[in-house]
Formats: C-alpha cells, sequence, structure tokens
C-alpha cells in the first residue's frame, strides 16, 4: 500500500461532504478524533448547496427550504455563529383555475377567515387538525436523534429502546393510540377528508406529502409524509419554513465552519473509488486517483446503492446486503426548475400586495390533479399537470440576484427517472415547457421576465448531486424503508456489514430533508464504539 | 349456566348464521331476522334469470375455519361436494398460467420462477399463520386490556417472533405495510404470475397493485389457505350446512322480515322492529348488517355520540367490484382451453399494469375501460343450476366505482358490454352465446343485500380500518357504545370473505360477557 504522509491515517474518514457528512465529522472531531472528509465535486455541500449559475444569480440548487434540520445540532455546533441564518417563510397560496386562490396566511385568526371564506365547517375544522397534527408532530420528533431498536434483538440496549419507545405511546389516551395508528397508515387524501371538503384547501395541505415519494395523495402511508413537512420549525414555530440566508449552501458551509473549528480536514474534488476492507474489516479507502487512505472508521454518507453497489467490493458483503441495496426503493419522482427572473411576476388573482408571493405557491386545486399527475408518472410519464412548490426567495435574500432581480425556485411533481426512450434536451425542455406554462397560466408577464431557466430532472439531480435516481430522500419514505427497517432490516443502527464501517446519509433512519439527524445518529454510535465521550445532543423533547 | 338471553339477529348472512348457532348452542334463545326472502345473504344460491341460477354474490370461497366446522358439527356436510379448484390465468396467446395452491406452471414460466412461486407462497402462508391469534380473537385493545388481550398480545407476539425465523420475521416487519408490486418484482420475473397474484392481493377492494397494504390484504387473503384449505366452488354447500347447523341448534330464522329500528330505553338496547311495525323485545341484538345501516339508520344518529358518527359515516364502505351473472347458450371456447380446465377459476388480469391502469378510473369515479375479470362456470359442478346443455357463466369484474360520476343507470350497457369484450378478446364468439345477462353494480349490491356502499367486506380492508380499528375504533371488540347491541358481520374484525370469524368471534364475545355479567 501506497503509505502518503503522516496524516494518512485518521480515526475517522467520512465520504460526501453533504450536511449528514459534515454533521457526522463535526461530532467526531469534537470528541477530539482526528478525521478527514472526502468530496467528489470540488465543492462541499453535496445537496445542501448554493452555486452560481448565471452570473448575479444564486441558486439553492438541491434542496431549497429549510425546516426539519434539527435544532438541537444548530446548537450543540454552534451553527448561528458560523453563518447560518434562517429566515421564516410566511405562509403560502393555492392559485385555483376559476380564478380564485387559497391563501395560506401566517397569521392564524387570518388564515382561519381566509378559510371559512372557503368553508365555514372547514374553518371549525382546521382547529382540530392543527392540534392533532402538532400532537403527532411531538410525538414522532422525539424519535428522531435516536437510534432505532432492533425489534428481533434482546439486546437489553435494544429492549430498553423499545422500552422507551412504549413509555412515549403511554402517554397517549386509548383512542389518540388509535387515532395515530390510523394517522400512520392513511394516505394524506382520505386522512385529510375526513376534516375538511373545500378542494383547493384539501390540495394545498396534500402537496407536502408527495413531495420527493414515489406516491400519490391517495396512497396509503403519505399521511405520515406530512409530518416530514410539517414538524420541522422556525424559532419554534413547528409547521413553519425558512429559507437560509445565501441559499442551502450557507447550511453545509456553516455545519463545514463549525467542523474546521473543531479540528477536521476536508478534502474536495476527490472521488472515493472504494473502500479498503481486508479480513472483515475497513481500513480505509482508495480515491479515484489511486491514492490510498488509511482511516480506524470508514463512515459512508452515499445513498445505500452506492455505498454497497459502487464503492464496496461485493466480496467483502454479505449476499443478503446485495441483494437489499439491489431492491432498496430509490426512485426519483421530482424535478426541479431553476429560473432567473429580471423583475417580480404579477399573479392578478392575488389583492395588489398580497403577502402570499412570499410564500409556497401551488397551482393544483384538488387531490383529483395531484393523483392524476401521481398517475402519469405510474406510467412512466411527467406529469402534463404537475404539482409543483414555487418559491421566490429573493424576496427575502436580495443577496441572491442582481438588485431589482428575482430567483424563483420551482420543485415539480412529477418527473419520471427514465421516460419512453431515455431523456434528451428535447423532452427535458418539454418537461420545463409544461411547468413554465402551467405558471404563465396564472401570471400573464411571467414568461417576458424570464432571463434563464435552468431545468432539473432526476437525471440532472443523478449526476450533480450524487443522489441515486434524484431520490431527495435517499430512499423512498415507505413502511419497509422507516424505523428499523432503514435501510435494510439488521442494519437500521448505521453500522454496516463489515467491522469498522458506517453509514451516515439520509438512506438510515430518520430519512432525509435536511435534518442532520442521520449524521448525528451515526457519530453517537462511532463514538460509543470507539469508547468516545459521545457529543451528540439529546432531543430537546418537545418544544 | 348463565342466565338464559333473548337474542336477535339481524341478517341470516353466513357470519349470522355462525353467530346464531353459537349463542343458541350455549344455551340462548336465539331468532334471526332476514330482511330478503331467502337466508344465506351474500352466498344465497341466486336464480337471475328463468331457469339460470348463480351462487349470489359470492361464487369463490375457502372452507370455514375448520374450529368453526368442528364447533358446528357440520363437517361432512360442508365439506361433502366440495372440490378444490386452482387458478388458470388467461393469455391471449393461449399460453395460459396454472396456478395451484403452491406450485404454477404453464405461462412458459422459468424454472426459477417456479421455483420462486413455491417458496413465495409458503413464506406467506407462515405470515398468515402468524396472523391466526389476532384472526381467531377479538382484537386486543391497545390500553385498559383485559386478560384475554393480554393473552392475544402474547401469543401474537410469540408467533411473530418463534413462529417465525428471525430472517422471515424481519422480512414480515419490512413487507408487511407496504405494496405487494415490490414485493412481486422482487421475487419473480414473469409479468403474467406478478399480476395473477397481485389481482388476489386487490380483488374486492378499492386497491392496485402499487397501493401500499396490499401486502397485507394479500396475507389475509392467504389466511383462508392455513389449516391446509383450499379455494373451493362449494359456495351453496356452505349455504346449506350453516342453515342446518343453526336450526338444529334450535335457532328460529324468519325470513321477510326486515328491521327498521333497534329500539332503545336509555343505551340499552330493548329490542328491535320491523318493516311492518311488528316489535320484538329482546336482551341482546347483534347485528350480522354493516357498520353505517346498523348505527346511521337502525339505531339513529340521536342516540350516538356525534365524534362516533362521524368517525363511522367518514369510514370508506363504497365497493368497487361489480358482479355479472351470464346464460349461455353453451361453454365459451377460450382460445387453447380445454373443458376441463373451466371447472377452475379463471383470471384476467395479464400483468400488474394491465391491473393497475383498471384501477386509475374508479379513482375518479369511471370504470375500467379493460376491468380485471374473475370467472367461474357453477353449472359445470352442479347442472341442476341451468336448463341441460346450457350454462351460467359467473364473473367478478374490477374496477366499478360504487360512486360513479356519470350515474350506473345511463351506463349499465357500456359497462356490460366492455366485459363482454374483455371475455371475448379471450374466447372468440362469446357474445354470441349469451342468452341473457344481470349486472349487480355495487349500487345494485347496496339495494339488494342491504350493504351500504354495495362492498364486499362491508368496508375497505385498509390498515386504519382493520383489526382493532375495525369499522372503527370504540366498536371494535364486537360490542358497542349501545349496552346489549353487537355486531358480528364483516363489517366487524377480520372482516370479509366467507371464514366465518366474524360471525364465531363475535358469538365468542357475547358468552363472555353475559356469562361475566356486562351484558
Amino acid at each position: 500500500m501506497v503509505q502518503i504522509g503522516k496524516t494518512n491515517n485518521y480515526d475517522a474518514l467520512i465520504i460526501g461532504a453533504g450536511h449528514n457528512g459534515l454533521t457526522n465529522a463535526a461530532f467526531l472531531a469534537k470528541a477530539g478524533l482526528n478525521v478527514l472528509v472526502v468530496e467528489k465535486n470540488d465543492y462541499i455541500g453535496g445537496a445542501t448547496v448554493s452555486r452560481e449559475l448565471e452570473t448575479g444569480w444564486k441558486y439553492s440548487n438541491c434542496s431549497y427550504v429549510c425546516s426539519l434540520f434539527r435544532p438541537e445540532i444548530y446548537q450543540a455546533l454552534d451553527l448561528g455563529r458560523h453563518g447560518l441564518e434562517v429566515v421564516p417563510i410566511k405562509g403560502g397560496v393555492t392559485f385555483m383555475q376559476n380564478g380564485d386562490y387559497y391563501g395560506n396566511y401566517h397569521h392564524h385568526e387570518i388564515r382561519r377567515r381566509e378559510i371559512a371564506r372557503h368553508s365555514q365547517r372547514d374553518a371549525d375544522a382546521v382547529i382540530r387538525f392543527d392540534a392533532d397534527l402538532m400532537k403527532w408532530c411531538r410525538l414522532i420528533r422525539g424519535f428522531l436523534l435516536r437510534t432505532p431498536p432492533d425489534p428481533t434483538s434482546f439486546k437489553p440496549r435494544d429492549v430498553m429502546e423499545f422500552g422507551y419507545l412504549l413509555k412515549k405511546f403511554h402517554g397517549l389516551s386509548e383512542s389518540q393510540l388509535y387515532e395515530f395508528m390510523r394517522f400512520f397508515t392513511m394516505s394524506i387524501g382520505e386522512y385529510l377528508e375526513e376534516y375538511f371538503e373545500n378542494p383547493a384547501f384539501l390540495a394545498h395541505y396534500s402537496g407536502g406529502s408527495v413531495i420527493g415519494t414515489g406516491l400519490g395523495v391517495y396512497s396509503p402511508g403519505t399521511a405520515y409524509v406530512l409530518l416530514h413537512h410539517a414538524m420541522g420549525d422556525v424559532d419554534g414555530n413547528v409547521g413553519s419554513w425558512g429559507f437560509a440566508k445565501g441559499g442551502m449552501g450557507s447550511v453545509s458551509s456553516a455545519i463545514a465552519a463549525s467542523y474546521t473549528n473543531f479540528g477536521g480536514e476536508i478534502r474536495t474534488g476527490a472521488e472515493v473509488s472504494k473502500i479498503n476492507v481486508s479480513n472483515g474489516r475497513a481500513t480505509g479507502i482508495t480515491l479515484a486517483s489511486g491514492e490510498v487512505i488509511n482511516a480506524k472508521k470508514v463512515v459512508s454518507n452515499l445513498d445505500a446503492k452506492r455505498t454497497f453497489l459502487s464503492v464496496m467490493d461485493k466480496d467483502d458483503l454479505p449476499s443478503y446486503v446485495i441483494k437489499r441495496a439491489e431492491n432498496f426503493k430509490i426512485r426519483g419522482s421530482s424535478g426541479k426548475l431553476n429560473i432567473a427572473l429580471d423583475g417580480l411576476p404579477d399573479f392578478p388573482a392575488l389583492p395588489k400586495g398580497s403577502p402570499l408571493t412570499l410564500g409556497h405557491m401551488h397551482f393544483t386545486d384538488s387531490l383529483q390533479r395531484l393523483e392524476r399527475a401521481y398517475d402519469d408518472w405510474k406510467d412512466n410519464r411527467w406529469s402534463a399537470d404537475p404539482y409543483t412548490d414555487t418559491l421566490i426567495p429573493t424576496q427575502f435574500d436580495p443577496t441572491m440576484a442582481p438588485p431589482g432581480k428575482h430567483m424563483m425556485t420551482v420543485f415539480v411533481q412529477y418527473c419520471p427517472v427514465n421516460p419512453e426512450g431515455g431523456w434528451d434536451e428535447t423532452k427535458r425542455d418539454a418537461f420545463g415547457k409544461t411547468v413554465i406554462d402551467q405558471i404563465a397560466e396564472y401570471s400573464p408577464n411571467f414568461k417576458d421576465l424570464i432571463v434563464h431557466t435552468e431545468i432539473r430532472t432526476p437525471k440532472e439531480l443523478e449526476a450533480e448531486v450524487g443522489l441515486t435516481e434524484g431520490n431527495i430522500f435517499q430512499g423512498e419514505l415507505t413502511l419497509d424503508q422507516l424505523l428499523f427497517n432503514r435501510p435494510f432490516p439488521g442494519y437500521a443502527q448505521y453500522r454496516g456489514p463489515v467491522k469498522n464501517m458506517y453509514m451516515c446519509s439520509s438512506s438510515n433512519h430518520p430519512g432525509g430533508g435536511v435534518m442532520g439527524a442521520p449524521g448525528a445518529n451515526s457519530a453517537r454510535e462511532i463514538l460509543r464504539d470507539m469508547k468516545r465521550k459521545d457529543t451528540t445532543p439529546e432531543d430537546f423533547g418537545d418544544d | 349456566m348463565t342466565k338464559k338471553r333473548n337474542i336477535v339477529i339481524i341478517g341470516a348472512g353466513h357470519n349470522g348464521l355462525i353467530c346464531a348457532a353459537y349463542l343458541a348452542k350455549a344455551g340462548h334463545e336465539v331468532t334471526v331476522l332476514e330482511a330478503r326472502d331467502q337466508i344465506g345473504g351474500g352466498i344465497a344460491p341466486r336464480e337471475f334469470s328463468k331457469g339460470f341460477t348463480a351462487p349470489g354474490l359470492a361464487h369463490l370461497a375457502y372452507p370455514l375455519h375448520p374450529k368453526i366446522i368442528s364447533d358446528l358439527e357440520i363437517g361432512n356436510n360442508a365439506r361433502s361436494k366440495s372440490r378444490t379448484i386452482n387458478t388458470i390465468s388467461l393469455s391471449k396467446s393461449g399460453d395460459h398460467l396454472h396456478l395451484g395452491q403452491s406450485s404454477a406452471s404453464g405461462g412458459s414460466l422459468s424454472s426459477e420462477d417456479q421455483e420462486a412461486y413455491s417458496a413465495f407462497k409458503k413464506e406467506f402462508l407462515a405470515y398468515a399463520k402468524a396472523l391466526s391469534p389476532l384472526m381467531m380473537n377479538k382484537p386486543p385493545r391497545l390500553k385498559n386490556m383485559d386478560t384475554k388481550d393480554k393473552i392475544t398480545l402474547a401469543k401474537l407476539g410469540w408467533k411473530v417472533r418463534f413462529g417465525l425465523k428471525t430472517d422471515s420475521m424481519r422480512e414480515f416487519l419490512r413487507v408487511g405495510g407496504i405494496n405487494i408490486y415490490d414485493v412481486l418484482n422482487e421475487v419473480f420475473d414473469s409479468e403474467a404470475l406478478k399480476g395473477a397474484i397481485a389481482a388476489d392481493a386487490v380483488i374486492g377492494h378499492h386497491m392496485a397493485p402499487r397501493t401500499p397494504t396490499t401486502v397485507l390484504t394479500y396475507i389475509l387473503r392467504l389466511f383462508g389457505e392455513t389449516e391446509n384449505r383450499q379455494l373451493t366452488s362449494a359456495v351453496p354447500n356452505i349455504c346449506e350446512a350453516l342453515a342446518t347447523a343453526a336450526t338444529s341448534a334450535g335457532v328460529n330464522i324468519r325470513t321477510q322480515s326486515k328491521v327498521e329500528d333497534i329500539l332503545l330505553s336509555d343505551d340499552q338496547v330493548t329490542g328491535v322492529r320491523l318493516s311492518n311495525v311488528e316489535e320484538i323485545s329482546a336482551d341482546i341484538v347483534v347485528s350480522n348488517s354493516d357498520a353505517k345501516s346498523t348505527f346511521l339508520d337502525l339505531v339513529g344518529v340521536q342516540d350516538l355520540d356525534a365524534m362516533f358518527v362521524h368517525r363511522i359515516s367518514k369510514s370508506r364502505t363504497n365497493g368497487d367490484v361489480a358482479k355479472l351473472h351470464f346464460a349461455l347458450k353453451s361453454l365459451p371456447n377460450f382460445t387453447s382451453l380445454d373443458a376441463e380446465s373451466l371447472r377452475h377459476r379463471l383470471l384476467i388480469a395479464p400483468n400488474m399494469r394491465y391491473i393497475e391502469q383498471a384501477f386509475n378510473p374508479s379513482k375518479y369515479g369511471e370504470f375500467s375501460e379493460r376491468p380485471v375479470l374473475e370467472i367461474t362456470f357453477p353449472t359445470i359442478d352442479n347442472p341442476a343450476l341451468s336448463p341441460d346443455g346450457q350454462h351460467t357463466m359467473s364473473v367478478n369484474a374490477s374496477f366499478a366505482p360504487y360512486a360513479l360520476k356519470a350515474g350506473w343507470d345511463k351506463k349499465r350497457k357500456t359497462f356490460t358490454q366492455k366485459v363482454i369484450d374483455t371475455v371475448a378478446g379471450y374466447a372468440p364468439g362469446f357474445e354470441s352465446l349469451i342468452l341473457d345477462h344481470e349486472l349487480l353494480t355495487p349500487v345494485d349490491i347496496e339495494s339488494e343485500y342491504n350493504i351500504k356502499g354495495g362492498h364486499w367486506h362491508h368496508g375497505e380492508i385498509a390498515i386504519d380500518q382493520s383489526f382493532m380499528m375495525r369499522p372503527i375504533h370504540g366498536t371494535a371488540q364486537y360490542n358497542t357504545p349501545i349496552s346489549g347491541l353487537f355486531l358480528c358481520g364483516a363489517a366487524a374484525h377480520p372482516g370479509g370473505s366467507i371464514n366465518g370469524l366474524p360471525g364465531r368471534n363475535a358469538a365468542q364475545r357475547i358468552l363472555a360477557m353475559t356469562k361475566s355479567g356486562d351484558v
């Protein structure tokens, strides 16, 4: 083996400088370990990155809003001091085909009046709904920063962890228990239809549940996904989302700053070709350049497929792991448009100076339209009438575009990984046109304002960001890939199938959404195995 | 023994009869009231055209659970004449796929797929077995459990942890909540094979292969194959056998007695009122009807808690399957399929995409362009059901939503034609054999069989409407918020299909509660 310098023997080596890899590394460095993060791109951040793709315009390239990031981690790594500032997004709007709109105002009283404008019944139901949802958020948040127990194991730790989970549930009344089971297993459409009747309102609240998933609003299990988008908070505002000042890149750069501050090293432009394993133990990595770097612990922040099928040698792995990795569900279902605008588009449906354009904008006003968008994807087509989450962050953060100009980010559901005959320029532009035409229906001057459009299909997201099939959660959030099943049964505790090898990506519990939790949980397990002091935070529990 | 109670059971379907037989055997005074002029509900024979009879709604069934057969001593009666049947998934090319209980052939299956099929059935049967403590008892409450609940949970835990090997348990916990589509794609190559299995997972439900929880519906169906049971066409025999069992146990069965009202005096049942205003008093009333009919119509909302009513009326009970009966000059000629094969169950579900695309329109209140069909010929076993040489063909057609946007009255012909064309695609000249036919849409099933929504299972078998949440939580242990009123039908755990467990479990619950003096 080539030996290069004395630095070539690290305590821990993390593959991939995405937010989870950096979080993981930061907690290890904080514990006094000698840590290296290697990144294939010549910039860090992975999917949480801001880049200048059109002079003067800064884009959050992939992930675009921030909310789920664990406040415990924010505090433990002192990210505020390292330059992370999150501005809460206030409200949102769903434009209706009949020229009206539903305004999801930030202030709950105004919001209720708006709901009542569409349906008095819904305005009453929303009180019950908000209370219920908050209950489930608080329950689930308690599980995010913990290592899932193995249901087949009788190890004291696993048994005790189950005890903890049961205790959490014991606080609920009997009927609350059943209601939670229903919430966890129902489709978002059917769940909301038990509360509400107004189609636009139903659509506004359902969209979040299918963003990034290969499921439709009537697929059982999607009600739960709502939490992944609703349990986040900004300044303790559960359910509200925020923009990271300077784009999502500032999340990863802040973590990186905190990490290097603890003495950690980062090497960009260093693509890993292989995790070296000798007699059942990971010993380090080999870079594409052929350089070998040794480390006591090797941590992969790549998704489960890449980790086990591309950077590890089949012969080093149990066949079970290979089979599970091959069958790991990580289907891309989303596209994204980053649009540079010459000015702020008008939305005539809204009253002059309405604050609603400051928030999430949607153009799908019924569950049926959402479901039909999914039917297209099932048949391997992009949605002819897509659901989009559209935002104009430059209204908050002028630093992201030249003075007076704006940047629009459009997250598109659904977009297939591999349409009939594969992706090509023409198809990609046709996909982009579908989205732009939809927005233009509600904003006459929108098209004229477009300076530059960047169209991202799952193909580009995979190529650039390294998300397999462009799946933003690095693995679907279905019951077979949650908790002790994530990424595979028997490997849900962040330890890999070979000794000294670990996983910290969103392919692990509790999954994606720029939470940082997988990174932190994995660090806890590593420090535990190294008998080091645990530097990772306890969850606040209720806030 | 406990004080003799005067018990009225509403509905002489198979669950009502089973429940009645158990209660009468225990010495209670039991009367079964049936609205229709014949007993058996969905399994009663039905003359749909002069001289042509069909088995009614259910044309196939797994034998009743052996426990019930032995308890009610109906062994020979039900098993005799019953003949196990296989599934033949039709292919336009004539290369049909034959599915037995544990082996598959034809359909140019690879040897890998054939082995995978046997292994797959074995594995999933094991999952079904592991669930048996849950199926054979009242669903345990998750809080305020009684001893029985604790025993049920303990047994369930034991069976899942030790009845299954560690790997099987892991796999069970992994796939238990997901869709059959992903599982089948992992296990098999043949699209025909995947289609045939997926059809079993979704038939009778408002679901398609890609709908999460279709693995559970498949496992629940497979429960019918536990205890070495196999699918049979002997539904009418089950109906007879149960009638005999009930009457010989001393049950008094009255047909043409439609219950209009369940009578209460301060949250305690006192009896029922029939449509002919006759009042029958009872200490205990057991409803074999669906939950919406029972609570919203028979009890009435004014006597129930508002949230309870809300949740009952929001429960999803719209059927998505239509039943068709055809009177035929002679047996149709399916491309390269011998007459012998027509004894079996024919399936038109060539692949999973076909099923998914048949399902899509039903989400928007439209029926399938190319429906999924399950076809049997009851007259092959029982020529008496039709004039000499002629035949009855019984078809389940998915998907046909209860709430059809265009309204069923206007669309009956169109849908029937689509079914005929689909069959003709596999049996050229089929249409010319049709002497007469009847179409039972979910709306017809609702009115003819008094099932709200016309749903086979009296309500969708989704996880959120199963087990301790069936029909809704708060009335999932067969007793209801009304003292003395019980559920014993498919609306109650473990739900539909002809296994008789809701009736049996309900009876056990009632006997336990009368014994302890709770009723």
